[in-house]
C-alpha cells in the first residue's frame, strides 16, 4: 500500500522535473533560433538541399548523386575497407598482446599506448605523413591509379573504389583510419581470447597441436564469435570516427559538407543534413547488429 | 585379473620436484610405469596428484628429477614435446570439449592437424572410436547438447583418434552425476582390457580394484605408498594410506 502511493508520489515528482526539463529545451531552442533568424539576418535554404544529394543529369537524362552523396559512398566504401584492414591488423594484434614472447607483448603494448594517449588528430597525421604518403610514393600508386582512369572499360574498378583519380586519397584514408581503429580492435580481441579457458589450451596441446594450430582452430575461432557484438560496435564507431580524415583532404561527407558549407554559405542546412545522413546510416546499422544479436541469441 | 604385461618401461619417472614459487608440489617422486600397465594414483585434495600426470605430457615442466616418456627425456632441451603428446593422451576433469566443433570435429581436428591424416580417414576412424565408447548417434551435436556422461566419454574418445600408446585420466569422473560415472568407467575398463598403458588419478576404487596393476598413494607431494591392488586394499603398509582409503570407502 505504502509502496503504491510512494510510487504515485514519484510519478508526481517525475512529471514536474520533466516540464522543467523541457521548458528549458525549448527556451534554449527559441533563442538559437531568435539568433539565427532576428540576428544574423539567416535565410533558410532547405529547398535547395535535395539537389545536393541528387540531381537531374541534362546529359545522361538520369538521376545522378551529387555532392553529398557522392560523399556519403566515398565514406561508406572508406569504411568497409578500412574495418576490414583493422579486422586483420587488430587480430595479429591482439594475439601479440597474448604470446608469451616478452618482446612482442611489448610492441604491441607501445602501440596501443601510443595511440591512447595522442590526440587522433595527432595521430592521423603522423600516420598520413609518415605511413601512407610513403606507401602510396613506395608503390607507386599515384601512376597506376591514373593509368586506369585513362582506361575506357574501368567501371569495375570505379564500382569499388570511384574515381580512380582520386584512389590515392582513398587508400590514405584506408590505410589511416585502419591504422587508427586496430589498436581498438586489437583490445576487443584481446580480451576475447582472455575469455577461453586455459582448458581450452591444454586441451590442444596435449593432442599434440602447436601454438599456431591452437590458436588457429581453438582459441580464435571462440573468442572471435564472442566479441562480435564489441566489434559490430566498433564499426559504428569507426564510420563516425571517419570524418576526421576529411583533414588529410579524402573526399568523404564531412569534406564535403565543408565544402558545399563553403560555397554556398548553406551552413545550417548542410552541417544538419549530413548529421542525419550519418545518423541515419550508423543507426540502422546498430539496430540491425542488435537484431543479429538477439536472434543468434535465441538460435542457441 | 592383471593382463601380463610386458616389462619395458614406458614411463620412467627419477626423483621429481616441482616448485610452484616457493610451493613445493612435487618431492622426490619417483615412479615406473610399464608398457601395458595400469597406474591408478589416488590420495587427498592437494597432494599433487594432477601436478603429477601433467608433468608427464609436460602441461607442467618439473623443477628437478629426471622423466623420460616413450623414451624421450623431458626437460628444456626437449624439441619434439610435440611428438610426444602424440603419443600420450589425457582426459581431464573439466572434458575440455572444443564447445565451437561438433563432437565429429572435435575427434578429427587432432588427427588432421596433427597426424596429417586425410578427412575421410579421420573420419571413420572417429566414428569407430564413437562406437567404443558407445554413442555412435551424437557425433554431428555440438558437446553442450551432450550430458556429462557423453561428453567425457567424447574426450575419451578424441584422445583414442590419435592412437596414443598412453592415456592419462585426471579424475575423469568427479565433475560426473552420479548415475553418469558408471558409463565412463566401463568405457575406462573396455579400454584397459585392450592392453593400452593407462595412468589414472581416481577415487572410484571398485574401477581400481577391476583394472590396477599397481596403486599409488600421495600425500603432500610426496608418493607414500606404491604396491599391487590386493595388498594396498587388504595391508597397507602405511597408517596414513589406510585412514584415507577408509574415509572414501566408508561414502
Ligand atoms: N599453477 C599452480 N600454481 C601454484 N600452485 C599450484 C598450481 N597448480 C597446483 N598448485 C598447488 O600444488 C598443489 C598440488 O596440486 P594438484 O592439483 O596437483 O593436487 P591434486 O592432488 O590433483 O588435488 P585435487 O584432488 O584437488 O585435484 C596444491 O597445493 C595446489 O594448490
Ligand atoms: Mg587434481
Amino acid at each position: 500500500m505504502s509502496g503504491a502511493t510512494r510510487s504515485r508520489k514519484l510519478m508526481k515528482r517525475l512529471h514536474w522535473v520533466d516540464f522543467l526539463i523541457m521548458a528549458v529545451l525549448a527556451a534554449f531552442f527559441l533563442y538559437v533560433w531568435l539568433q539565427i533568424e532576428g540576428k544574423l539576418n539567416y535565410i533558410w535554404r532547405w529547398d535547395q538541399i535535395p539537389n545536393y544529394l541528387f540531381f537531374y543529369d541534362e546529359r545522361t537524362e538520369r538521376w545522378t548523386a551529387n555532392v553529398l552523396i557522392q560523399g556519403l559512398i566515398t565514406t561508406i566504401r572508406i569504411s568497409i575497407y578500412a574495418s576490414i584492414l583493422a579486422l586483420i591488423l587488430g587480430v595479429i594484434l591482439g594475439i601479440a598482446r597474448t604470446v608469451t614472447n616478452l618482446t612482442v607483448r611489448m610492441l604491441a603494448r607501445t602501440y596501443l599506448e601510443f595511440l591512447r594517449n595522442i590526440p587522433p588528430l595527432v595521430v592521423i597525421f603522423i600516420f598520413y605523413f609518415f605511413l601512407s604518403e610513403q606507401l602510396i610514393a613506395a608503390m607507386n600508386i599515384e601512376d597506376w591509379a591514373y593509368g586506369v582512369a585513362r582506361q575506357e572499360d574501368n567501371d569495375v574498378w570505379e564500382f569499388f573504389f570511384g574515381d580512380m583519380r582520386r584512389f590515392p586519397s582513398l587508400i590514405s584514408g584506408v590505410i589511416v583510419l585502419a591504422l587508427f581503429e586496430s589498436a581498438f580492435v586489437g583490445e576487443i580481441v584481446r580480451a576475447g581470447i582472455e575469455s577461453i579457458g586455459r582448458g581450452q589450451r591444454e586441451a590442444s596441446r596435449s593432442l599434440g597441436m602447436s601454438w599456431l594450430d591452437e590458436t588457429r582452430f581453438v582459441v580464435m575461432p571462440q573468442a572471435l564469435r564472442k566479441v562480435l557484438p564489441p566489434l559490430a560496435n566498433q564499426f559504428i564507431s569507426l564510420i563516425k570516427d571517419s570524418a576526421i580524415i576529411s583533414l588529410i583532404s579524402v573526399q568523404d561527407l564531412t569534406l564535403k559538407t565543408v565544402d558545399l558549407a563553403n560555397s554556398t554559405a548553406m551552413i545550417f542546412e548542410a552541417w544538419l543534413t549530413t548529421a542525419a545522413l550519418y545518423f541515419t546510416l550508423c543507426f540502422s546499422l546498430s539496430l540491425f547488429f542488435r537484431r543479429l544479436e538477439a536472434r543468434g541469441k535465441s538460435a542457441h | 585379473m592383471p593382463v601380463e604385461s610386458d616389462s619395458r618401461p614406458i614411463i620412467e619417472i627419477r626423483n621429481l620436484d616441482k616448485f610452484f614459487g616457493a610451493f613445493q608440489a612435487l618431492a622426490d617422486v619417483s615412479l615406473t610405469v610399464n608398457a601395458g600397465e595400469r597406474v591408478v594414483i589416488c590420495g587427498p585434495s592437494g597432494s599433487g596428484k594432477s601436478t603429477l600426470i601433467r608433468c608427464v605430457n609436460r602441461l607442467e615442466e618439473h623443477s628437478a628429477g629426471e622423466l623420460i616418456v616413450d623414451g624421450v627425456e623431458l626437460n628444456d632441451e626437449t624439441t619434439n614435446i610435440r611428438a610426444v603428446r602424440m603419443e600420450v593422451g589425457m582426459v581431464f576433469q573439466q572434458f575440455n570439449l572444443f564447445p565451437h566443433l561438433t563432437v565429429l570435429e572435435n575427434l578429427t581436428v587432432g588427427p588432421i592437424r596433427v597426424r596429417k591424416i586425410s578427412r575421410a580417414d579421420a573420419e571413420d576412424r572417429a566414428r569407430k572410436f564413437l562406437e567404443r565408447v558407445h554413442i555412435p548417434e551424437q557425433a554431428d551435436k555440438y558437446p553442450a547438447q551432450l550430458s556429462g556422461g557423453q561428453q567425457q566419454r567424447v574426450a575419451i574418445a578424441r584422445s583414442l583418434c590419435m592412437e596414443p600408446r598412453i592415456m592419462l585420466f585426471d579424475e575423469p569422473t568427479s565433475a560426473l552425476d552420479p548415475e553418469m560415472i558408471n558409463e565412463v568407467l566401463d568405457v575406462m575398463v573396455e579400454l584397459a582390457g585392450t592392453g593400452m598403458t593407462m595412468v589414472c588419478v581416481t577415487h572410484e576404487m571398485g574401477f581400481a580394484r577391476k583394472v590396477a596393476d599397481k596403486m599409488v598413494f600421495m600425500e603432500d607431494g610426496r608418493i607414500v605408498e606404491t604396491a599391487p591392488p590386493e595388498q594396498f586394499f587388504e595391508n597397507p603398509s602405511s597408517r596414513r594410506c589406510r585412514m584415507f582409503l577408509d574415509q572414501i570407502l566408508d561414502h
